[in-house]
């Protein structure tokens, strides 16, 4: 028996492996835009082939964190913030696993926004979902990243003097090797995203619309939204880098008044991942590191073979 | 005869590093033990550093009581390329003979550079280098080390020429430091140092006639030796431990163990990464052991404070990892170049909720390589996070070990981890999911699976979570959890006190009546005070403690049981481990007061000696920098 046996298992997968025989209730308000996300992902896994057992789920603290809790995999349900490191240290230590990483917009942009700058950069092979309901749900409402400048809540009683963070955008300028925008109201379009997102040989971003029904009234409900891919007016080349930025700028835009634009901004697939380019360079073996611990005929070097330097 | 304490001293670019490192090893290769002791300052060109190397024919504990041979190199803004330096630096102008005279011991040797340090220096720093050297009978030997180095070389080769007149000075073989020499260089730049470094031995056998008694002893090692520091043993401690991810973020002195490992552990077959910062680097190898590699992050204070979340993330995921935590001068940024013991409480309870970790702080370079052996393997068997705690002090320092203490077997095995056939046979919920977090386990371990693995799926929580690591607030589950994640200390506890070598050392008479009770890397330093202070008749012996949690709470009971009163020496101006000693054992607060230092320098055994006696005479001051604390409620 190989020693992460579930990892590259050929067989037919059903999207209900993925639905959790525990805690099956949710805990999510009525009508929240992260049932979407879990909707679209459990749709896309039997897509792209692989078993809840090869896939590890890594996700932040929020409504959206609690992804990794109704969704069957291996998951991390780490800190505020930080799934990004975690999850791209363990895709080094284990390139045949699925790495995803999700959050909300306080999680990623907020409080994760270093994580997220640098992931990017370095462009490790993974999904990264971000749940953009442009407010903090669950800490009851206050003003997130991604919130429109003028927006009132409890901790911004006169209204946000702030321009809200343009992810995409953002995103673009740190590296990410593809980007999109999809909205949970838009199951269809969010699984393919999810789809490509996951094949995709890079840092994958999806910035994913989600309603916030409770703490979000005002906020739109991410319809009616036009796909970019679709629709004549936006015919700009994905691969380009500047006119993916202007078409981004332009969706960023558009949605703080209130039109939203959802679809692929931007595909890279001729850059390298960082595995690639560090086994390239020889600073990360060719085999899954963690394999080695399990092997019992692994061979492994000691320090004193360093000796010599010091005698 | 008495022991060699040579001081070379300079500016921070002159090679003083190096080259002390080269005259450590020649000694050691002489058949001595060897220390070395580094003092620089926070910048890269320019200011004031030293290193001191003390070698004997006995072990040698700690960088001793002052120095005996003072190597005065050039100023140190001879060479710096900005002009108005010493105006920037207002009176920074250090000089190295003028800096350095005051902790020289009677009888001592001083070789200065006449190029560079002139009458005019040693005005302006209002100091009369005749008086002083007859005074203390020093020997003075103004030699022209620039002038020798540019004639066959070029001049930043004075620290050979230097070298060179040590050894003539002190009566000692040129060969090994000849060797040394071959070892690290290559044609004309070997042939230049090779010419200077005779001409100047010859020069000064010739020239001068020698009345001073000090010679490099005569020392004999049945094998083979090798000189490390403290950082070197952390990091081969961890590649045999199996080691192979390391994450981190440049602090100094954490830096050292960083650069280590980033560059051994690719050819090794692992993974180093520099990320964006300290919250980062903890939280990557959390991911990656997390994933089944065993990895070690670290910092020094500042970043270990942003490493205080991934921290308890491990803790509550059981997650194992092994932080180090390098000591420097806080608070803040405080001195980054200089050791203290402030961060103790620190690397104890920093992060919510309350601490599941094992903490060590070995006393020295041999004990750096132990410790950090053993907090991997008790990491990865109890699935929590270990830190090692060491010192900007101990991270620096050589010393040399036999060969064969670092020749050990690689334990590369990843702790209570389950094979797939063994997770096939393990208790899942009826839903398929693997039952991670199981109440029961006596030890408090409950073994995990690895991603990738069939069958062994589960949710890893930072949120109080059942046996599947699904959140729950259910109050029965979790003091289930909480009680079963506490049994692990005392299991860890019990297994220290069973082992064959406990890393608490007890030093000096066993039946002395006072006690002196000292943690982490100055223990040696008081073991040396011991000395000095049974032979001077006083009854006294001391207990070094390097298990910080779980505490070995039976052997300083025992020891604080059987002395009369005891003197708690750290370096921190909160007497932090004098509480940790009160909080742990709940009593013994009168028998206990404090010896301080928190002025950026380590304890030199005579300062040990000196507050000790504060104790007995209650009369005696304590030396400059060090301060005394009496026992609560006298
Ligand atoms: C270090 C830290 N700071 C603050 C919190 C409290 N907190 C929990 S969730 C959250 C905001 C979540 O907002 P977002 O990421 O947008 O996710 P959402 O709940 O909207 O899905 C905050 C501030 C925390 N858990 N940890
Ligand atoms: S608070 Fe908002 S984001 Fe959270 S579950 Fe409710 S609707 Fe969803």
């Amino acid at each position: 028996m190989s020693v992460f046996s579930a990892i590259g298992e050929d067989r037919e997968i059903d999207r209900d492996e993925f639905t959790p025989g525990i805690e099956p209730q949710a805990t999510w308000c009525p009508g929240c835009g992260d049932f979407g996300v879990l909707k679209a992902l459990k749709q896309a896994m039997p897509e792209i082939g692989r078993t809840p057992d090869e896939t590890l789920l890594v996700t932040g603290i929020g409504c959206s964190g609690k992804l990794s809790s109704y969704f069957e995999s291996y998951g991390f349900h780490s800190i505020h913030g930080r799934s990004l490191p975690v999850a791209r240290a363990a895709k080094l230590a284990n390139p045949g696993l699925e790495v995803i990483a999700a959050g909300g917009d306080g999680d990623g942009y907020g409080i994760g926004g270093n994580h997220f700058m640098h992931t990017a950069r370095e462009n490790h092979d993974m999904t990264y979902i971000v749940f953009n309901n442009e407010i903090f749900g669950l800490t009851k409402g206050q003003t997130s990243p991604t919130s429109p400048k003028g927006h009132k809540s409890k901790t911004q009683p006169h209204g946000s003097a702030k321009d809200p963070v343009r992810p995409m955008s953002l995103s673009l300028a740190s590296g990410s090797s593809y980007i999109a925008r999809t909205a949970a109201v838009n199951p269809n379009q969010a699984k393919e995203i999810l789809v490509e997102a996951m094949e995709h040989d890079g840092f994958a971003h999806v910035d994913f619309l989600t309603q916030c029904p409770t703490w979000n009234k005002d906020a739109k409900q991410y319809v009616p939204y036009t796909d970019v891919q679709d629709d004549d007016e936006f015919d700009f080349d994905v691969t380009d880098r500047r006119e993916a930025a202007d078409a981004m700028y332009e969706a960023e835009s558009r949605l703080h008044e209130g039109e939203v634009l959802t679809g692929r901004f931007y595909v890279d697939s001729e850059r390298p991942s960082y595995g690639e380019e560090k086994r390239a360079t020889e600073e990360m073996p060719e085999e899954p590191l963690a394999e080695r611990y399990l092997d019992e005929d692994a061979e492994w070097e000691r320090s004193a073979d360093l000796l010599h330097h010091h005698r | 005869m008495t022991d060699l304490m040579w001081r070379i001293a300079g500016g921070s670019g002159d090679g003083i590093d190096s080259t002390s490192q080269n005259f450590a090893k020649a000694l050691m290769r002489a058949g001595l033990d060897v220390f070395t002791h580094r003092h620089y300052p926070s910048r890269i060109r320019g200011g004031h550093t030293y290193v001191e190397v003390r070698a004997d024919s006995e072990p040698v504990r700690s960088r001793g009581d002052g120095f005996n041979f003072l190597l005065a190199l050039g100023d140190s803004f001879a060479r710096n390329p900005q002009a108005d330096a010493n105006t920037v630096y207002g009176n920074e102008e250090i000089k190295p003979l003028s800096e350095n005279l005051d902790d020289l011991n009677e009888g001592g040797i001083i070789v200065y550079d006449e190029g560079l340090l002139d009458e005019e220096t040693l005005e302006r720093a209002d100091i009369d280098l005749e008086a002083r050297a007859e005074e203390n009978d020093w020997h003075v030997f103004p030699l022209d080390l620039r002038g020798l180095a540019r004639e066959h070389g070029r001049e930043v080769m004075r620290n050979t020429a230097g070298v060179g007149a040590t050894a003539a000075l002190l009566d000692m073989d040129l060969e090994h430091i000849e060797a040394l020499m071959e070892d690290a260089m290559t044609g004309d730049v070997l042939e230049a140092n090779l010419e200077i470094l005779e001409r100047a031995y010859d020069t000064v056998r010739e020239d001068y006639e020698f009345d001073h008694d000090l010679r490099v002893p005569t020392g004999d090692h049945d094998e083979q030796q090798v000189l490390m520091s403290g950082s070197n043993a952390v990091a081969y401690a961890a590649i045999d431990e199996g080691c192979r991810f390391i994450a981190g973020y440049p602090m100094t002195p954490w830096t050292d163990v960083f650069t280590i490992l980033s560059q051994h552990l690719p050819k090794f077959g692992g993974i180093a990464e520099q990320v964006e910062d300290e919250i980062a680097a903890a939280a990557l190898a959390v991911g990656a052991s997390h994933a089944g590699v065993k990895s070690m992050s670290g910092s020094s204070g500042g970043g270990f404070a942003l490493m205080s979340e991934p921290l308890g993330l491990a803790e509550m995921t059981e997650t194992p990892i092994v932080l180090l935590e390098a000591m420097r001068a806080g608070p803040s940024t405080g001195m980054p170049t200089k050791p203290e013991q402030g961060d103790l409480e620190h690397v104890l309870y920093t992060s919510q909720g309350d601490s599941c970790r094992v903490v060590f702080a070995p006393a020295n370079v041999t004990e750096c390589y132990e410790q950090t052996r053993a907090a991997f393997r008790l990491a990865y068997d109890y699935q929590l996070p270990a830190v090692v705690v060491i010192d900007q002090k101990l991270s620096g320092e050589m010393r040399n070990a036999d060969e064969s203490f670092f020749d050990r077997e690689p334990n590369t095995d990843p702790g209570s981890v389950l094979t797939e056939a063994e997770i096939s046979e393990a208790a899942h919920h009826e839903s398929g999911k693997f039952k991670r977090y199981q109440h029961g386990a006596e030890n408090g371990v409950s073994p995990r699976s690895i991603p990738g693995q069939k069958d062994g799926r589960f949710l890893a929580s930072g949120n109080e979570h059942t046996p599947e690591g699904h959140i729950s607030e259910s109050p029965t589950n979790r003091v289930a959890q909480m009680d079963r994640r506490m049994r692990k200390l005392d299991a860890i506890r019990g297994e220290l006190d069973d082992a064959e070598s406990s890393h608490q050392t007890q030093y000096g008479p066993e039946d002395a009546e006072y006690g002196l009770l000292v943690w982490g890397s100055q223990q040696d330093t008081v073991f040396e005070a011991v000395d000095q202070l049974n032979d001077a008749g006083e009854s006294v012996k001391a207990l070094g403690v390097s298990d910080l949690m779980p505490f070995p709470e039976s052997e300083v009971a025992a020891f604080l049981e059987s002395v009369e009163s005891c003197m708690v020496v750290e370096m921190n101006a909160s007497a932090q481990f004098r509480g940790l000693v009160q909080r742990e054992l709940g009593r013994f607060g009168p028998k206990l007061n404090s010896l301080l230092k928190y002025n950026g320098e380590s304890f030199e055994p005579h300062e040990v000696v000196d507050g000790f006696e504060r104790i007995v005479s209650q009369e005696a001051s304590v030396p400059e920098g060090t301060k005394f604390v009496p026992a609560a409620g006298d």
